[in-house]
């Protein structure tokens, strides 16, 4: 059990080694989300100023934007801790470690929970000492809701790095778009109502959809419903063993082809 | 016509007295081998790029994998560190199948090769603690500086692996496989793209870590001059099939060559000669 430790904190302790020395690394970690919060939260003080309905806009718009952030950066942290191994060609030294698969995933999320708590921390801290926004407004329901969007981008993280991991360093411009993707059908800002009756479905099928209906529904001092949040937790928990099966499908794969042996940019097609 | 012949069927040398070990005083020793290959083979899309190789290695043993370009010692590299999956044939290393005890036979195993740096971005120190822990070292630290004094590493302690020179990398390459004390040490062309000086020093190293430590070592390298050297015992692989085994010194005298080098130009260029 001690050695298993050990093997993980080696992967969290690459990842730290490579975020305390480089300016470069940090700065992105904080700055586009600081940029959102800033962005969003002039948005949702113009919309309470002009609109003559009683809709907070803050805990509705500036709250969902820290929300979305917080899954943004589950997912990337997972998925920059992978491509720093793809950068450096690294696979063949660590694949030919002790190392599990499942002890290198457990590396990558254990960094992905803290490079995440800590950018929620500043999320947080700017978005009440700027805007007055308190996540309290969401009351308990807040933890469900942080871990289900934290267990949802991981889950895109891990099956990201498996289409990088196929598809070679090159599908790295695949997956740092998902977040943009998934994000209408995620109905951050809107109620899945809001979309096309033939897309609703697939709303349905997004866990961040159920939280941020949750969401909403405290806002307007509606209850939430806790058989949507058991949807959620459901297909939440669904997506995240399907994309470490499809991870584990492709790590199988690429030892079977040599693919793990020789991984470069040239070699993958 | 010279020496043996080969039998073509099995791709096995009809060599009886070939598996023998020898020992820091040059005596063959009969201990229980470190690698154990058995009837290994790789294909590729109906190319069998391995072809049922078997062979062993053995303690304090260094084993010269030679052949051409395109022979298979890197696909046999491959297999035996668990990053490529056989078609067929077993690898077991100190007496732990890869495939039942995956990770008791990868803790016992280590390798540099020169498609396989360390990451450019880590120090010397950072590449090496990660390594030590990814082997579940407990005491990482301490080996960790041993490490970086038995390599003359410690002036480039704090040196990012991927501005180091050449040599300078390839000590650091070495320093990482030796940090589990490992039983079975795999080196593909461990002094390619080092000048003379370098590679002599090296060669000397890994010559007295055989000599001193518990262990078994699998060497490729395309200068015959090095392996001549520094093994014990070579395997000339061709076409993915073991051709011809046995002592560096002795062998090109067995088909008729006057140097390792020469018996290596007629495996690549005609192997089936060597059979008249």
């Amino acid at each position: 059990m001690l050695v298993r430790v050990r093997r993980i904190s080696a992967v969290l302790l690459r990842l730290f080694y490579l975020l305390r020395g480089s300016f470069a690394r940090i700065v992105p970690l904080f700055a586009w989300q600081a940029v959102d919060i800033v962005l969003w939260g002039f948005i949702s003080r113009y919309l309470n100023s002009v609109s003559s309905s009683h809709l907070n806009f803050m805990p509705m718009l500036l709250g969902a934007i820290v929300l979305w952030d917080f899954l943004v950066r589950a997912l990337h942290g997972v998925i920059i801790g992978f491509m720093e191994d793809v950068w450096s060609r690294n696979f063949l030294n660590i694949f030919a470690t002790p190392l599990s698969i499942a002890e290198y995933l457990t590396g990558l999320i254990l960094f992905s929970i803290a490079t995440s708590l800590v950018v929620l921390a500043m999320m947080v801290l700017l978005a009440t000492a700027a805007f007055g926004l308190s996540l309290f407004v969401y009351g308990l329901m807040l933890v469900p809701f942080l871990l289900m969007l934290f267990l949802f981008g991981i889950a895109l993280g891990i099956f990201g790095a498996a289409i990088v991991l196929r598809w070679g360093p090159a599908a790295e411009w695949l997956i740092w778009p998902i977040p943009a993707l998934i994000s209408p059908l995620a109905c951050v800002f809107y109620p899945v109502s809001a979309l096309p009756s033939s897309v609703q479905w697939l709303a349905r099928l997004m866990p961040p959809s159920y939280v941020f209906e949750g969401m909403r529904q405290i806002v307007e001092g509606r209850g939430v419903s806790y058989a949507s949040m058991a949807i959620c937790a459901g297909l939440t928990l669904l997506t995240l063993l399907l994309a470490c099966r499809s991870f584990l499908g492709v790590y199988r794969q690429a030892i079977r082809t040599g693919l793990i042996a020789r991984y470069t940019a040239e070699t993958v097609s | 016509m010279h020496g043996r012949s080969i039998e073509w069927q099995t791709g096995r040398v009809v060599v009886s007295e070939a598996i023998g070990m020898r020992s820091s005083d040059n005596s063959i020793r009969t201990d229980s081998a470190i690698l154990t290959v058995s009837g290994l083979s790789k294909e590729y899309d109906g190319t069998l790029a391995v072809d049922g190789v078997s062979f062993q290695v053995g303690c304090h043993e260094i084993l010269g994998l030679l052949g051409p370009n395109g022979a298979g010692k890197t696909t046999t590299i491959s297999m035996i560190l668990g990053v490529l999956e056989p078609s067929a044939g077993s690898v077991t290393i100190d007496g732990k199948s890869l495939v039942t005890h995956r990770h008791q036979a990868l803790e016992r195993t280590n390798f540099t090769a020169v498609y396989a740096p360390l990451p450019g971005n880590l120090t010397v120190r950072q590449n090496l603690r990660v390594f030590a822990l990814l082997y579940g070292l407990s005491a990482a630290s301490e080996r960790v500086e041993t490490l970086l004094r038995e390599f003359d590493l410690q002036p480039f302690r704090n040196t990012k692996c991927g501005v180091l020179s050449s040599g300078e990398q390839t000590r650091v390459a070495l320093a990482k496989a030796m940090i589990n004390r490992p039983r079975l040490l795999l080196l593909d062309e461990p002094t390619a793209s080092l000048d003379p000086a370098s590679a002599r020093e090296i060669r000397s190293r890994i010559r007295e870590f055989a000599i001193k430590e518990e262990v078994g070592v699998l060497w490729t390298s395309h200068n015959m001059y090095e392996v001549t050297e520094v093994c014990d015992r070579v395997l000339f692989l061709s076409h993915g099939k073991i051709l011809l085994e046995g002592d560096p010194k002795t062998l090109p005298g067995e088909y008729g060559k006057a140097t390792l080098e020469d018996l290596f130009v007629a495996v690549a260029r005609e192997p089936l000669t060597l059979e008249d």
